[in-house]
């Protein structure tokens, strides 16, 4: 790691005005991924803006329409609420399968929504179930959120508050695991929403996408056999050691059909 | 550069002038000197140096020793009895062979007792999948399985040091 300075936010003013006047600093959540990423010096923060001990961000509000969540709010905390299991239970198995115990029990909502990894499970909640990314200046919606590799809307500065998702009528998550790294291979979160149903792929490309034609179908029935011949083409996805593009490919449309029948259950 | 850090570390309150990129485990095993936090990968994939902070089990190779300022730490060096008398967890891997080489064991019943606190009287099954996050290159796991199945009977069993 190369040498840092290290603050405490006393409160996400204080976190914003701090990551103002230095335009090196980050914002530190549980760091799950950043500590990984600045072992690997592959990141050289003048500063880390520590938002751990804002209590304010931790929370998880149900309401009629929708469930909001604190960005600091840990994946453990999000798989164990017995209201979220009631209002959205897909959210609550997604954060729950995320990486391992002690993963869950520091990484949270927010870091790993900014953090965008392609592989990540959160994105594909957020475009799952039309939410909505609330900073500490605005509200963006999650398809005009996630630009690609580790890339989002976010501007510098600009710190993730919270997150509200919409209640669906019914929704699931189905996620075929790297065994090593338990990050999806392929994971796709499919959604009846007051929008119209929504299928989110994360995992097979560059970041998450949707698939509008297995929407569609889905519109006409959210059946399982509407999305079973739907195929996405492989040209853009990826291939690495663990899979190759049109296996992955494949794996969507299983992944796709498996949600639908959970989501139905 | 150095900050100050202070922490609980086994019921007992520590502070020193760190470096801010001291992790967590090394604060613990280098500046505390309680060699008992493993460390197998320094990746956050084997759990070897699993603790507890404020009763839930992080991977201390994982977080900055300044995320645990003001924490409540537990390592395995805290989780037996004063008199030596060991943990109900740490009895159970003995008496059930769950250790071979023993560089997973620290991490492994720091963990399953986090697991037990979350899931009283856990299935084979759910010992298994919410291991995922320890790895044992000597045992197979399944001596491991059994001494957490064997502990999560013992009503004390969520309970460390004393
Ligand atoms: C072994 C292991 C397995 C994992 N498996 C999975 C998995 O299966 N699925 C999965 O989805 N993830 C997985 N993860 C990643 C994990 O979910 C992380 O918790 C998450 O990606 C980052 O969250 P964090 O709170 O730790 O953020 P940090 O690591 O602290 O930060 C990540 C990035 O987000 C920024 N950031 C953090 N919080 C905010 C905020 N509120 N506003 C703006 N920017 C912010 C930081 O500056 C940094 O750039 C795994 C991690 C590990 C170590
Ligand atoms: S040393 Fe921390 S998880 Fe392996
Ligand atoms: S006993 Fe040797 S690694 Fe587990």
């Amino acid at each position: 790691m190369y040498a840092f300075q290290y603050r405490k936010a006393k409160s996400v003013d204080d976190a914003v005005s701090a990551l103002a006047a230095d335009a090196d600093a980050k914002v530190l959540g549980g760091g799950q991924s950043l500590v990984a990423a600045l072992k690997l010096r592959l990141a050289q923060p003048s500063a880390l803006v520590d938002l751990g001990t804002i209590g304010d961000l931790r929370y998880i509000k149900v309401g009629a329409a929708e469930v909001t969540i604190g960005a600091m709010t840990t994946h453990a905390t999000v798989a164990a609420s017995p209201e979220l299991k009631k209002a959205i239970p897909a959210l609550a198995d997604l954060a729950g399968d995320i990486g391992d115990r002690q993963v869950r029990n520091m990484g949270t909502c927010g870091g790993s929504i900014a953090n965008n990894d392609p592989a990540a499970d959160y994105p594909a909640a957020c475009q799952g179930l039309v939410a909505t990314i609330i900073t500490n200046k605005r509200r963006i919606a999650a398809d005009d959120f996630f630009k690609g590799l580790y890339e989002t809307a976010l501007e510098a500065g600009e710190i993730i508050t919270a997150v509200s998702f919409p209640i669906p009528k019914r929704a699931a998550y189905m996620k075929f695991k790297n065994p090593a790294s338990r990050f999806a291979l392929v994971g796709v979160f499919v959604a009846e929403t007051s929008a119209g149903p929504r299928v989110a792929v994360t995992g097979a490309g560059p970041g998450v996408f949707r698939v509008k034609d297995m929407e569609q179908a889905l519109a006409r029935k959210f059946a399982p056999e509407s999305v079973a011949a739907i195929k996405v083409p492989a040209d853009d996805l990826n291939s690495d050691m663990h899979a190759q593009a049109d296996y992955r490919a494949h794996l969507i449309t299983v992944m796709a059909k498996r949600a639908v029948e959970k989501a139905l259950k | 550069m150095a900050v100050k850090v202070s922490m609980t570390v086994n019921g007992k309150a520590v502070s020193h002038e760190v470096e801010e990129r001291t992790l967590l485990v090394n604060y613990i095993r280098e500046t505390l000197k309680l060699t008992g936090t493993h460390v197998g990968c320094d990746t956050a994939q084997c759990g070897a140096c699993t603790v507890h902070m404020n009763g839930k089990a992080i991977k201390s190779c994982n977080i900055v020793a300044m995320q645990a300022e003001g924490a409540n730490i537990t390592t395995i060096e805290g989780v037996a009895k004063a008199d030596g008398t060991l943990h109900p967890m740490q009895q159970a891997f003995k008496e059930h062979h769950g250790l071979q080489c023993g560089f997973c064991t620290p991490g492994m019943v720091m963990s399953a007792i986090d697991l037990v606190k979350n899931f009283p009287n856990p299935t084979e099954a759910q010992i298994r999948e919410q291991l995922e996050g320890n790895l044992c290159r000597c045992t197979g796991y399944h001596n491991i399985v059994k001494a957490i199945k064997a502990a999560s009977a013992d009503k004390n069993v969520t309970v460390v040091g004393g």
